[in-house]
């Protein structure tokens, strides 16, 4: 039951805790001369630039969308190479059937232009 | 272990929780979020009522809902453009041309 | 595994699906070309011959039991194969008129119509799921085809975010029932059923996901909305196609997974719900002036009619949802295909009922037809229509369920002034003003024409003569199944 679940408890507790002691104890004993540049963001050394919340394009977007269709197929393909040598040949035939519909569908997307980052040649 | 009750309660509250946001919120990728939530609230019953029944036909069943939620993301955002495009808002309170 | 053996049993939808990703790669190559249009109808003619094939033979699994083949389902993949053929006659030209003809449009269909054989053949909720989503992604998509005007992405909005509303509740349902049984199979899930909580919760969740897409009242909000916004050929496919697949998905899996036990009467509930969509749709339709509003109302109780068969609970019932699909399927094609032709020419709104005064004597072909369809959705003898409705009545009498056929046929008869409403309008109203009617192509003529010819041929001679029904139906078990529907 739940007792088996007990140290991460105590695990999320001493890193809470721990946390907490330490900013607390960094702050009562350092001396703290706020200037601005201290106060920046640190950017591995370097003048911070624009925004945290910048507006991307929509490339980004497109890309990511179709990525998430692509990236999800891959799920059906790990159980039948982990069990392939069991599956036998026909298995590799479905499988290649099911690859080249993905292909088909990135043919697609390719000629439709939606992977050109400029959009240049976009045939919405 | 923990029993399977424990996951039931939370994937059933995970998906009253999509529900209700469905049903209350106004912005349409908001509400699309939470029917995403829905789904995945779902994956939860099934992966443990997979594990308490000891066959895998819930895990596969899950694979083939976390593929069509995907497609469903897809197609979904891409309508929620397509009227953003239209009436620059995505609020479903304002989408209202078509009644009765 | 019998890989060959399980194509020829799926092979309808193989084909649908294969031409789907042909036309997807003409369309990358070469954009708007004639080729797709061919490559889809060459490739449901296919299925449409080797669905007939099937006709005939009885209930059988393929794909280790995920799938079933013959008998109700090849009688299902006849009528969605008709339907999608139809519509992609007229589709053709109807979307070149609205300047919204899109090459992907046919991969769309293709791609649904294999979804929706995949539905009303699955025999394991995981190919039920899967067929279901195939479709509704497409039917999504379609909805928002003309997605530069405010209706056409509105209608798509409300579908996606509904349907995919419908099918959180739909998966919540599959989950508690595999929870309650342990198996995902629909048969076994028979077998296992029980009175148990989870299972009847897990069944009712599942059967709302399926009265949704069937648009039965209370889950019928969305319907107006989409069939007014979706370009009509695409509605005429929505309506038919999508809806018969969804019926004979809610047969097979009514007859085989959710037996009738004690203190479990599917048959009462359904009963409810059929006379609410009956009685709603109906009622709402009466005042509707938009005339695709009008025919999703219609199509609301036209699912309400088709449920009374459900409710009915027998083969005889069952096999009459599957002839009444078929009927529905042909005039409601027509009555949408002559709307749309209305609708295409320039001046008016032609979509509103009282912008159609006077045109009936134009272009009678069309005034014809429309007259023909829209007295079958009445169910006035001797068309297709009132075939539908008498086996669907009588089965329900027979199931002695009285009350329900009596509410059915009022209802029915109240749906009498709505549809003689148009009528009245096109052939004793003045015109407003002259209209110059254009003349449709040939291929959308012959459809509207085939399509007016079949309501009449069925009607006078129906497929399945009321005595004879009950030999062309064998039913094993407790669990009822229909396995074999035939065409005399």
């Amino acid at each position: 039951m739940l007792e088996n679940y007990f140290p991460i408890l105590v695990l999320a507790i001493v890193a809470i805790v721990l946390a907490i002691v330490l900013m607390t104890l960094s702050r009562i004993l350092g001396p703290f001369r706020p200037n601005a540049t201290k106060l920046n963001p640190y950017e591995s050394g370097m003048d911070p630039v624009g925004e945290a919340r910048d507006r991307y394009s929509i490339s980004f977007y497109l890309v990511a969308m179709e990525f998430i269709v692509f990236d999800l197929e891959v799920v059906f393909i790990y159980p039948w190479a982990v069990r392939y040598l069991d599956l036998g040949f026909g298995t590799f035939i479905a499988m290649m059937i099911f690859i080249i519909m993905l292909f088909v569908g990135l043919l697609y997307t390719l000629k439709k232009g939606t992977l050109d980052w400029e959009l240049n040649n976009y045939r919405g | 272990m923990l029993e399977i009750d424990w996951f039931l309660a939370v994937s059933a509250v995970m998906f009253t929780i999509g529900i209700i946001g469905v049903l209350i919120r106004r912005n349409a990728i908001v509400i699309f979020m939470c029917v995403e939530l829905m789904l995945n609230a779902v994956n939860l019953s099934l992966v443990s009522f997979a594990s308490y029944h000891g066959n895998i036909d819930g895990q596969i069943l899950v694979f083939f809902a976390l593929a069509v939620a995907a497609a469903e993301a897809v197609v979904g955002l891409a309508i929620i453009i397509a009227i953003y495009r239209n009436n620059l808002s995505v609020d479903v309170s304002k989408i209202n041309l078509l009644r009765w | 595994m019998d890989y060959l053996g399980d194509i020829q049993a799926f092979l309808p939808g193989v084909i649908t699906a294969l031409a789907g990703l042909i036309v997807i790669v003409i369309e990358s190559l070469k954009k708007d070309s004639s080729a797709t249009f061919w490559v889809t109808v060459l490739s449901l003619v296919a299925a449409l011959f080797f669905s007939i094939q099937s006709l005939g033979t009885g209930l059988d699994t393929a794909f280790s039991g995920m799938l079933v083949h013959g008998g109700a389902v090849a009688f299902g993949n006849v009528i969605i194969v008709v339907a999608t053929l139809f519509c992609v006659f007229i589709s053709e030209d109807y979307l070149k008129g609205i300047n919204h003809y899109y090459g992907e449009t046919y991969a769309l269909i293709l791609f649904a119509t294999t979804g929706m054989m995949c539905l009303a053949g699955s025999n394991d909720l995981i190919t039920l799921f899967i067929g279901l989503e195939t479709m509704s992604i497409c039917l999504y998509v379609m909805a928002g085809l003309i997605k530069d005007e405010k209706s056409g992405a509105e209608a798509a909005l409300k579908y996606f975010l509904l349907g995919a509303f419908s099918t959180g509740f739909l998966l919540y349902g599959m989950a508690l029932i595999y929870g309650a049984t342990g198996t995902t199979n629909i048969s076994a899930i028979g077998a296992a059923a029980s009175t148990d909580l989870l299972f009847l919760a897990g069944a009712a969740l599942l059967l709302v996901g399926f009265l949704f897409k069937v648009s039965a009242v209370p889950f019928h909000m969305w319907t107006p909305d989409v069939y007014q916004g979706t370009p009509t050929t695409l509605t005429a496919y929505f309506a038919t196609a999508s809806k018969a697949a969804t019926f004979v998905a809610l047969i097979m899996v009514l007859s085989r997974a959710l037996p009738v036990m004690e203190g479990l009467n599917w048959q009462m509930v359904f009963s409810v719900i059929a006379i609410l969509t009956m009685v709603f749709g109906n009622i709402i339709a009466l005042v509707q002036d938009n005339l695709k509003r009008m025919l999703a109302y219609s199509s609301i109780a036209h699912a309400g009619y088709a449920l009374v068969g459900l409710a009915a609970g027998t083969p005889e019932g069952y096999s009459a949802v599957l002839f009444y699909m078929f009927a529905y399927t042909i005039m409601n094609i027509g009555a949408f295909g002559v709307i749309a032709y209305y609708e295409r020419n320039k001046g008016m709104d032609f979509s509103e009922v009282q912008n159609l005064a006077g045109l009936g004597f134009k272009k009678p072909v069309m005034g014809i037809a429309l007259s023909i369809f829209l007295f079958s959705l009445a169910g006035i003898p001797p068309l297709v229509g009132f075939a539908g409705k008498y086996y669907v009545f009588a089965a329900a009498i027979n199931a002695e369920m009285v009350t329900l056929a009596v509410i059915g046929v009022l209802a029915s008869a109240a749906s009498v002034y709505y549809y003689l409403r148009v009528m009245v309008y096109l052939y004793f109203r003045e015109e407003h003003k002259p209209v110059e009617l254009f003349n449709p192509t040939l291929l959308y003529k012959g459809t509207i024409i085939i399509l007016a010819i079949l309501t009449l041929y069925y009607g006078i001679e129906p497929i399945l003569p009321a005595s004879g029904l009950m030999e062309l139906l064998n039913s094993y078990g407790n669990l009822g199944a229909v396995t074999n529907v035939l065409i005399p």
